[in-house]
């Protein structure tokens, strides 16, 4: 288990004051302008160093992203910009949530080390519409570190002029995609764009710009004080860190905690969240990542390395370490068709296969659950997830067809089961006429 | 996606409130001059707050005072989920259904509230509420979870959301958060991390950062910068050394023993550099050190990149490098990031 000496969220519970007073018992803001003293290349490097990978699902090295930014934005009158994703709403994820109102000081001074290093003087702070207490906590922490001289013309007394804001959506899980969340901030709906060019090339406004998770930049911080080497002496190579899990569903107390990457699924679960419902041979199946991965079934969770290998050796994905536990009462089918209905809902209309996939995929699996297929529809469905999967802007369309093959590549038997159970069962079956 | 369009009945006008108006013109100056219309979703929120939900006028109303199409202003609050483009209830539940709380109970909340408001997305009016489901709303490990107003209500079960409802219709305060007793997402009965004080509120002492000691010495720094910029204003005003001048530095026949040093190390020198410098004779920090300006003309004739010895200080870094010392860079180059 991680010793509390190495977490880097020492309020994640809310247990202390969140407020700049409380932060800066905590070293929040710990002479913040020592490490704006540093180069800005020599900033990046340390998050190069410390083999931090993006905590919003991709799991792209944050620092390499960071280096993308232009050196000279004056150069063509072009600003650069940090926005912070903060639109947190896969199915299973609540880890953001935390920070944002039990840590704002940790985000805000991560912003404005961020935008410091990628040589931003503005951050804009993406937070969904729904958070409305989470934002009010932030609005209140940005209004406390102006008026501390932390943030502003002379951030820190640095001599860095730092600008941060929040801007908040109208419940939308696409603008969680970093193209879809700027033209969301440009005031558009929120259809992703088509990349190239890159955000760090044109992004917000048409200029540079870098969409970080809340995560990855709060984090900043602690690893420009510790030092990369720290960071990347926890977890494993290219599986470096501390990483917050969410974990909920059929455990028997659900929580979010910092872990270690790397952590095994059955110690975490039984560490901090009391074991699964009705024992560990209870256990049906995780969706280890948030909704868009696919499930894992319980025999290949013993020894299973929370990290983004460890999933990919299972054909799943670390995602956001939201961890979905299902115990053996779960109704699979339903539960995944749920998210397929989901997914329905969230598609932006922009990609026809989406558009169209996602209702179809829907439609299906709805059926599917209550039996009433066929069962050469099983192998169609996964057709389809495949026309869909890669074939669509944004990775929506892959993330609705990801849990749908997870299903059917494990569960396949459950759904032929209940589709005999159905024609065997004509008493189910709907009456035309009386 | 889902379709969604006004409702058939619509107000004559809308009109924010001044305080309300007030706080727009402060949106408005979040966003870069001509970058108005970002503040599209806040104001038309703040619309549906002040007026329970989204009107035409309102949407209108907006687009005027961004300066947008009313179209484009339509496209967003059309797209946007959280805007209700009919009326709701006065309070609104809105109960998450996604898989986390569907695990955990979800169902029984919607009967609940089936049973305590009436159908779904119509208003009762007696307790001028309504409800509806929504996708998640990011809460999962507090699950199931209903949203009223601006709190979210957690840990619930059928039965404590029907209680809830009844103290809202009674007009009794509801506590938010969870309903289970515990203070966050801790696992009930108590957190299992974050109990040693001491690390919480003493163990970042530690690190507390200094100023860097590039910092300290950046006045060297600058000296050496002001030095290498007299070095090449220097150049200028003598006359270039002469082909004749150029004198050949020690040289090795091959690797001392105890083997080269890791000229690599040296800003500015790659693996081709070295393999020319071996080739030359050149293997240790301290005979680069040792060089005068007469050596490096000599060096700097057979290296195809003329002018580099002196343009990343390479005499200054072995000097360092060869009494053992580090420099910035060969820092990086160990740790294998540069």
């Amino acid at each position: 288990m991680l010793s509390d000496q190495d977490r880097i969220f020492t309020n994640l519970y809310g247990f202390h004051d969140w407020r700049l007073e409380g932060a800066l018992k905590r070293g929040v803001w710990d002479n913040t302008k020592a490490l704006l003293a540093r180069d800005q290349d020599g900033i990046i490097d340390e998050m190069k160093a410390s083999g931090l990978r993006g905590r919003g699902g991709a799991g792209f090295p944050t620092g390499l992203k960071w280096s993308f930014m232009p050196k000279d934005p004056d150069a063509d009158g072009r600003p650069n910009y940090l926005v912070v994703n903060a639109d947190e709403g896969e199915p299973g994820t609540c880890k953001d949530r935390e920070i944002m109102r039990h840590e704002p000081h940790r985000l805000i001074e991560g912003c404005l080390l961020a935008a410091y290093a990628m040589r931003a003087h503005a951050a804009y702070i993406y937070i969904r519409g729904e958070f409305i207490q989470e934002r009010h906590h932030l609005e209140a922490a940005i209004a406390e570190a102006y008026e501390a001289g932390l943030i502003g013309k002379d951030s820190c007394g640095s001599g860095w002029a730092f600008d941060c804001y929040v801007h908040h959506g109208a419940g939308a899980y696409i603008c969680g995609e970093e193209t879809a969340l700027i033209e969301s901030l440009e005031g558009k709906k929120g259809m992703p764009r088509l990349k190239p060019p890159f955000p760090a090339n044109s992004g917000l406004y048409g200029c540079p710009s870098t969409v970080n998770n809340v995560e990855s930049i709060a984090v900043t911080g602690e690893i420009l004080r510790r030092g990369g080497t720290w960071f990347a002496g926890l977890g494993r190579p290219n599986n470096t860190g501390t990483k917050i899990f969410g974990i909920s569903g059929h455990v028997n107390k659900p929580c979010v905690v910092e872990e270690e990457m790397g952590v095994d699924l059955r110690e975490l679960i039984e560490t901090h969240c009391g074991g699964v419902r009705g024992g560990w041979d209870n256990l049906l199946a995780v969706i280890p990542g948030g909704s868009s991965v696919p499930c894992v079934p319980a025999e290949q969770c013993e020894s299973l390395k929370m990290d983004f290998d460890g999933l990919l050796e299972v054909k799943s994905g670390l995602g956001t370490a939201a961890v979905i536990v299902m115990d053996k009462s779960t109704d699979i089918v339903r539960a995944i068709a749920r998210l397929s209905a989901f997914y329905e809902h969230e598609s932006c209309g922009q990609c026809t296969p989406c558009r169209e996939g996602t209702g179809w995929m829907n439609r299906v699996m709805q059926r599917m659950a209550t039996g009433s297929a066929h069962k050469h529809e099983i192998d169609m469905l996964l057709d389809v997830t495949k026309q869909v999967e890669g074939h669509t802007i944004c990775a929506l369309g892959d993330a609705a067809a990801w849990p749908i093959q997870g299903l059917v590549r494990h569960f396949r038997h459950v759904i032929e089961e209940r589709i005999d159970e159905y024609t065997s069962n004509p008493a189910d079956a709907p009456v035309a006429a009386e | 996606m889902s379709v969604r369009r006004l409702h058939t009945e619509q107000p004559d006008s809308f009109a924010f409130t001044a305080e309300n108006l007030t706080w727009a013109e402060g949106q408005i100056r979040k966003y870069p001059q001509g970058r108005k219309s970002s503040a599209v979703i806040p104001l038309l929120w703040r619309a549906q707050e002040q007026h329970g939900w989204l009107t035409e006028p309102a949407i209108r109303t907006v687009a005027e005072m961004l300066d947008m199409a009313p179209i484009r202003v339509l496209e967003v609050a059309t797209f946007y989920t959280m805007y209700n483009l009919k009326p709701v209830g006065k309070h609104y539940v809105q109960v998450c259904g996604n898989i986390s709380c569907m695990l955990r109970g979800s169902d029984e909340l919607m009967q609940a509230c089936e049973r305590e408001i009436g159908p779904r997305d119509t208003i009762n009016e007696d307790l001028d509420m309504s409800w509806t489901e929504v996708e998640c709303a990011g809460a999962c490990t507090n699950a199931p979870v209903v949203a009223i107003g601006d709190d979210y209500i957690e840990d619930l079960t059928g039965e404590k959301l029907a209680e809830i409802i009844g103290k809202i219709a009674r007009g009794e305060a509801v506590k938010p958060g969870p309903q289970n007793g515990r203070h966050s997402s801790e696992p009930e009965g108590g957190a299992t991390s974050l109990l040693n004080e001491e690390a919480i509120f003493e163990a970042w002492k530690a690190f507390s950062p200094k100023m860097p000691n590039e910092k300290a010495a950046e006045p060297e720094l600058l000296a050496d910068k002001h030095e290498e910029l007299e070095l090449i204003a220097d150049a200028h005003d003598e006359p270039e050394l002469l082909e004749d001048d150029h004198v050949e530095p020690v040289l090795l026949a091959e690797a001392p023993e105890g083997g080269a040093d890791n000229l690599k190390l040296i800003k500015g020198v790659g693996p081709k550099l070295e393999g020319i410098l071996h080739e030359l004779g050149v293997y240790t920090f301290a005979q680069v050190a040792e060089w005068t300006p007469e050596n490096v003309a000599w060096v700097d004739g057979r290296l195809k990149f003329k002018g580099r010895i002196a343009r990343d200080g390479w005499i200054d870094q072995c000097k360092l490098l060869a009494s053992g010392q580090e420099t910035e860079f060969s820092k990086r180059t160990k740790k294998g990031d540069a």
